[in-house]
């Protein structure tokens, strides 16, 4: 029973007892002296001169950034319509690679639990835990710079996005009706037609819609390790240190991720 | 269909009713579609020359997978890979601590309107700025270095946390607050024993799932002069040395693979 006694002899109630306490403590301390440790070697690698100089090299920055040049924008329309084909391309193409992917991991539809559900989860797991900068990074690298890079950067981001959230969806199905279908005598692919599509149709549109919105935040600095976009003007205006520009695309930037999200939350709405 | 009879219908294939119901919208956006596809696909510019120039390149990188080299820039390697765990903890841990009042602030059952309405645009600016966007922009100002990465991901970090713990605060279950605020607590004891823990077990889960995001996020911020793996990275991908690069995309892999899993048991644990 955690209990202590004051100086008087009376019992006190307390929430843990003393060896419960001392554990929690020692938890504290380890984690506060791993938390100074690593803020020390941030610290080390930090040139603190350009800290304590940073007020006014922001007040600069804006300075020279206000007003935005509102005519580089007759140069961000197409770059603009490439960043929105990246998402919307790359989205389809997830899709397309994802929903098999699905199948094969869904403890109820895969063909073998032993053999090929572990390969579709590690084809999800790696596939979601590189960033889509690092994908554009590769392809760049492989398949050499441009719009078509971006596009297969973020459809390969996605699947492992887009197949988990389906296959979750596939697992959670209701049973009843998939046996319904069966006992009518329907083949295997009957069955998935008929029992199990109409089933998570509407979590795939969702989920679609959700990724697509996703997407479009992404595919707007793609641009930045070459993959087409408007990433590419932001990077070019970094480098000439043209601020005005550079405001200019953040608020296009701005704008296209405030539209993508209104465009997702209203179809997603209509469809759930 | 009220109207049709069984006799009408008999005979008949049965068809599956159709995702829209609407014909006219139905078809609008089928076509609609279509014309957007086609003019996309149109105005994509794929130089085939170069991809099919690149495909050795790239089967030279998945077969490196399998012979990924670990040791000839290992103390490169091993020093990215420190520094983005070190952005990791340190941004997540301030990034909770920062989030908590403001999601506090931000859930209107707790705190008056102003506060809400600044709050919740804190949130909002958060979230809808780009993690690399504003790496960029912190570099520009503080300098290179991991100092930058920490702020971006501290960040990013509030615009989540804080947006998720508001929303699970407003759900939460008022009697108990109530309950407590019966007692004559001060607002401080309130929150601590009427709010805290109803909302203790999702703010764990969330903050582990926050970590998760935050390491996967520190491995690109060095692309930008941010501090940690993604300049090895980037390097690596420079000088096509694809061992190196599959090397580290594996550290990151498997890395992902373990947080995954002890946040599952944390979660399991905390629920």
């Amino acid at each position: 029973m955690p209990v202590s006694t004051d100086a008087q002899g009376a019992k006190i109630w307390q929430l843990r007892n003393r060896k419960q306490t001392l554990i929690r403590w020692a938890g504290y301390l380890a984690a506060v002296a791993i938390f100074m440790w690593c803020w020390q070697r941030i610290s080390e690698a930090t040139t603190w001169f350009f800290v304590w100089d940073a007020p006014r090299i922001a007040a600069d920055i804006g300075g020279r950034a206000w007003p935005p040049r509102w005519s580089y924008m007759d140069n961000l329309w197409e770059p603009l319509w490439d960043t929105l084909n990246m998402a919307t391309l790359g989205t389809l193409l997830a899709l397309v690679m994802a929903v098999p992917v699905a199948f094969l991991a869904a403890r109820n539809t895969t063909p073998s639990a032993v053999f090929i559900r572990p390969v579709a989860l590690f084809i999800i797991v790696a596939t979601r835990s590189i960033n889509s900068l690092i994908w554009a990074l590769l392809l760049v690298a492989v398949i050499g710079p441009g719009v078509f890079a971006g596009l297969l950067a973020i459809a390969f981001r996605s699947i492992g996005f887009c197949a988990k959230l389906l296959y979750e969806a596939i697992e959670e199905i209701d049973h009843t009706q998939v046996e319904a279908i069966t006992a009518t005598g329907a083949s295997r692919w009957q069955v998935m037609a008929y029992g199990i599509v109409p089933q998570i149709m509407p979590a795939f549109a969702g989920i679609s819609v959700f990724r697509w919105d996703i997407n479009i935040r992404e595919s707007t600095v793609l641009g930045l390790v070459g993959a087409g976009g408007i990433g590419l003007q932001l990077q070019s205006s970094l480098n000439t240190l043209a601020w005005p520009q550079v405001t200019l695309i953040l608020i296009v930037i701005l704008a296209a991720v405030v539209i993508g999200e209104w465009v997702s939350a209203k179809v997603r709405g209509a469809i759930i | 269909m009220t109207t049709a009879t069984l006799d009408d219908r008999l005979g008949t294939t049965w068809k599956k009713p159709p995702l829209i119901t609407n014909p006219a919208l139905r078809w609008g956006l089928f076509v609609g579609a279509a014309i957007y596809l086609v003019l996309a696909v149109t105005s994509l510019d794929v130089n085939w020359a170069r991809v099919a120039e690149g495909m050795s390149r790239g089967w030279a990188f998945i077969t490196s997978f399998f012979n990924p080299d670990f040791t000839s820039r290992g103390s490169d390697i091993w020093d990215g890979i420190l520094e983005s765990i070190i952005i990791t903890i340190t941004s997540t841990v301030v990034g909770i601590l920062i989030s908590i009042p403001i999601g506090l602030g931000a859930a209107r059952n707790i705190a008056p309107l102003p506060v809400y309405l600044v709050c919740r645009a804190i949130v909002a600016l958060s979230r809808a700025l780009n993690e690399i966007i504003v790496a960029i922009l912190l570099v520009a100002i503080f300098g290179f270095g991991p100092l930058a990465g920490f702020l971006t991901l501290s960040f990013a970090t509030i615009g989540f946390l804080a947006k998720l713990l508001a929303e699970d605060i407003e759900e939460m279950d008022k009697v108990q607050a109530e309950a407590i605020r019966a007692t004559g607590s001060t607002w401080l004891q309130w929150i601590n024993y009427g709010v805290q823990p109803q909302v203790m077990p999702r703010l764990i889960g969330l903050s582990m799932y926050r970590l998760d995001i935050n390491f996967r996020e520190s491995a690109v911020l060095g692309l930008v002069g941010a501090g940690g793996i993604g300049a090895t990275l980037n390097t690596a991908f420079d000088r096509y040395e694809f061992d190196t690069a599959a090397a580290i995309l594996l550290i990151i892999i498997v890395t992902v693979m373990a947080l995954e899993y002890l946040s599952g048991i944390i979660r399991a644990k905390v629920q």
